[in-house]
């Protein structure tokens, strides 16, 4: 294998994974939140939910990216959002047709992936700028970014509020839950924690690396709010 | 009068502001756009005709397993629609703004009606579908189909078992001239319960279970006397 | 008119966009470091939900017509971008001191998933005309409401000694959390 094919292959492991840990679009750039807080109330919606955005984000990233070259950049945003509100209308479908119980869950949440600014954010960064394939690669490593993230949320939220995991049961019946956790402040709350426990290892391994003397980057901390 | 033909002059010698030049033209934008367009608009109308069908019948689906639920012993439905004071069969594929489910068992004998109805309860609107069974002038099962009450306490009107044998008879016998509910759904505290037009609040949850109440009082005062009314039409 | 004051409490109180739909996060958390420009954005916000409001309404009326049920959020993206551009525009040529205001916020609003909240709920609980417009009027003060609060405990936050973990986002998530179980008391005012 010569040197170059490894860089190539090395470099589009870095498009997939860059999405899921070191650029998480929730809990290092905090986009896209809305969904995250709204319909995280349970494993399964929470899964639906980040399933639903990544298709869109997938499906989005690609068409963009395939017809990135004729599309005039005057108007490209407007042709970008158009896109967008396609696949979530034909997602939004699509979970009807699967699992009634799952779409009446999310409800209009669904709709809003339309605004979701981590897809758009994904088209105009990187969709636009790229082949298909990378494109591909990017928005998969975000969307799985954006699952996981929503899974974390979820996870917490229903082993706390509810005593469940998916619907298993796990703490007996004698188990009382926290009812916080599944209204909207516990939302606020849950994540709120996930960002803290993040700052900390992220200052943790700052602090080691400079130790170490090895160069460390300025990665976009969490204190870039206006996006 | 000197200074407006200044005016005109300054006009004349301002140059027309130079637009920066692009490739791009206007036909152009407007083309890619409407194209894109076009191909998106497709690409939905082609996704709702392919799933419209399995949606629908989901929808079905889930209604009916509703009604099933609050009708005991019941194999099969018939949907009616008020019109002037009378039930009259639903064409199937149509909708109405009021539905009442007749309920019937493998014998096709009627087991009840089940009646949507909806009210505004702690946190939002309430949603409930309950099965009135004539031949003992009773509630005979409630359930809740939407509701944001809150989880772990107002949440208890769906899952709380005291609460929902409240529903498994419940009396609305009308008055004599078959107008009214003799005696009108109230809610009653906890463990309280007397006569069998009472429900039993849950502790706890007093609002919630008084919107349930306040839900089927109202609904019962119309839809009661309707069916005792139209009854022979829908025993077949 | 019941109804419509009913509709405007429970978009403005009981179900707050920001603090129980999480509707409008990013300005939220963006926006809400100064009492002043929250107060800003906030105006900013109510007209744009107007606008959209009324626009929804009327493009509900035309797909209902046409039968055309799944060309809904479609067109609202469109037209609600579209006609949040023009009312900016309007607004510049007539009035510059009220563009001045409003005028940055305005095209930042415009993906703001409130606004399309706004279309989109109204939609599904088949408010009428009056009804949507309180709708979107007790959605915008709400918003306003919960921005105002959140920049004034913010202001405070400066000058308090945080860890430099807790600093930013997650430390105001926490107090939104706070704020969100403090709405949970108007619960129950709807009936």
């Amino acid at each position: 294998m010569t040197n170059e094919t490894k860089q190539a292959q090395h470099e589009n492991l870095d498009t997939l994974t860059r999405g899921i840990w070191r650029e998480n679009p929730v809990f290092v750039m905090l986009l896209g939140l809305c969904p995250v807080l709204a319909v995280t109330n349970s494993v399964v919606n929470a899964l639906a939910m980040g399933l639903a955005t990544t298709f869109v984000l997938f499906m989005a990233s690609t068409v963009v990216s395939l017809v990135r070259k004729l599309i005039p950049k005057q108007v490209r945003i407007a042709c970008y959002i158009l896109v967008i509100a396609t696949f979530v209308t034909v997602v939004d479908y699509l979970l009807q047709a699967i699992s009634f119980e799952v779409h009446r869950a999310l409800g209009a949440f669904i709709a809003l992936i339309v605004v979701n600014c981590a897809i758009l954010g994904r088209s105009e960064a990187f969709a636009s700028k790229n082949n298909v394939g990378k494109s591909m690669l990017d928005a998969l490593g975000f969307g799985g970014g954006f699952t996981i993230a929503c899974l974390c949320m979820g996870g917490v939220r229903e082993v706390l509020g509810a005593g469940t995991f998916a619907g298993i049961p796990l703490f007996g019946p004698s188990f009382a839950g926290w009812s916080i956790m599944i209204l909207p402040g516990g939302a606020f709350f849950v994540l709120g924690a996930w960002l803290l426990l993040f700052n900390w290892l992220r200052e943790r391994k700052e602090r080691a690396e400079k130790f170490t003397g090895t160069s460390f980057e300025n990665r976009e901390t969490s204190k870039d709010l206006g996006t | 009068m000197a200074q407006a033909t200044g005016d005109m002059e300054n006009n004349q010698q301002t140059p027309q502001p130079i637009i920066p030049e692009d490739t791009t033209t206007g036909t152009t934008m407007v083309l890619t756009m409407g194209l894109i367009g076009l191909a998106c608009a497709i690409l939905i109308v082609l996704t709702y005709q392919s799933t419209q069908a399995t949606i629908e019948e989901n929808k079905a689906r889930f209604l009916e397993k509703a009604i099933f639920e609050v009708l005991p012993n019941t194999t099969g439905k018939v949907t009616y629609a008020a019109e002037h004071g009378a039930l009259g069969q639903m064409p199937a594929g149509k909708q109405a703004e009021m539905e009442y489910y007749a309920g019937y068992n493998d014998r096709q004998q009627l087991t009840g009606i089940a009646i949507p109805a909806e009210g505004p309860g702690f946190q939002d609107i309430v949603r409930i579908l309950y099965g009135y069974a004539p031949a003992c002038r009773c509630i005979v099962g409630m359930k809740v189909l939407e509701s944001k009450e809150t989880p772990g306490l107002g949440t208890k009107i769906e899952t709380d078992p005291v609460f929902l044998k409240n529903f498994e008879t419940l009396d609305v016998r009308l008055t004599p001239d078959g107008n009214a509910i003799a005696n009108p759904i109230v809610l009653v505290k906890p463990r309280q319960k007397e006569n069998p037009w009472e429900i039993d609040a849950i502790s706890g949850a007093t609002i919630s279970s008084q919107a349930i109440a306040d839900i089927l009082q109202a609904s019962t005062a119309d839809a009661v006397p309707l069916i005792e009314k139209n009854l022979d039409t829908l025993t077949r | 008119m019941n109804s419509s004051l009913q509709i405007f409490i429970d978009a403005c109180l009981i179900n707050n966009f920001v603090l129980a739909y999480f509707l409008g996060l990013c300005p939220f958390l963006g926006v809400s470091t100064k009492t002043e420009t929250a107060l800003r954005m906030g105006a900013a916000v109510i007209f744009v939900m107007l606008v959209a409001s009324a626009s929804a309404y009327g493009i509900h009326q035309i797909l209902v017509y046409i039968n055309a049920p799944y060309l809904h959020l479609i067109s609202y993206v469109v037209v609600i971008a579209s006609s949040v551009q023009l009312v900016e525009m309007f607004i510049k040529k007539f009035s510059p001191t009220l563009f001045r205001t409003l005028g940055i916020f305005l095209p930042l609003i415009t993906t703001n998933c409130a606004i399309l909240g706004v279309a989109l709920f109204q939609t599904n609980r088949e408010y009428d005309f009056i009804e949507s417009l309180s709708f979107a009027t007790g959605a915008g003060v709400g918003f306003t409401l919960a921005l105002l609060m959140m920049s004034g405990i913010r202001e405070r936050l400066e000058l308090s000694d945080l860890s430099s973990v807790a600093q930013g986002a997650a430390v105001t998530l926490m107090v939104a959390g706070v704020l969100s179980m403090t709405f949970m008391g108007f619960a129950g005012m709807g009936r």
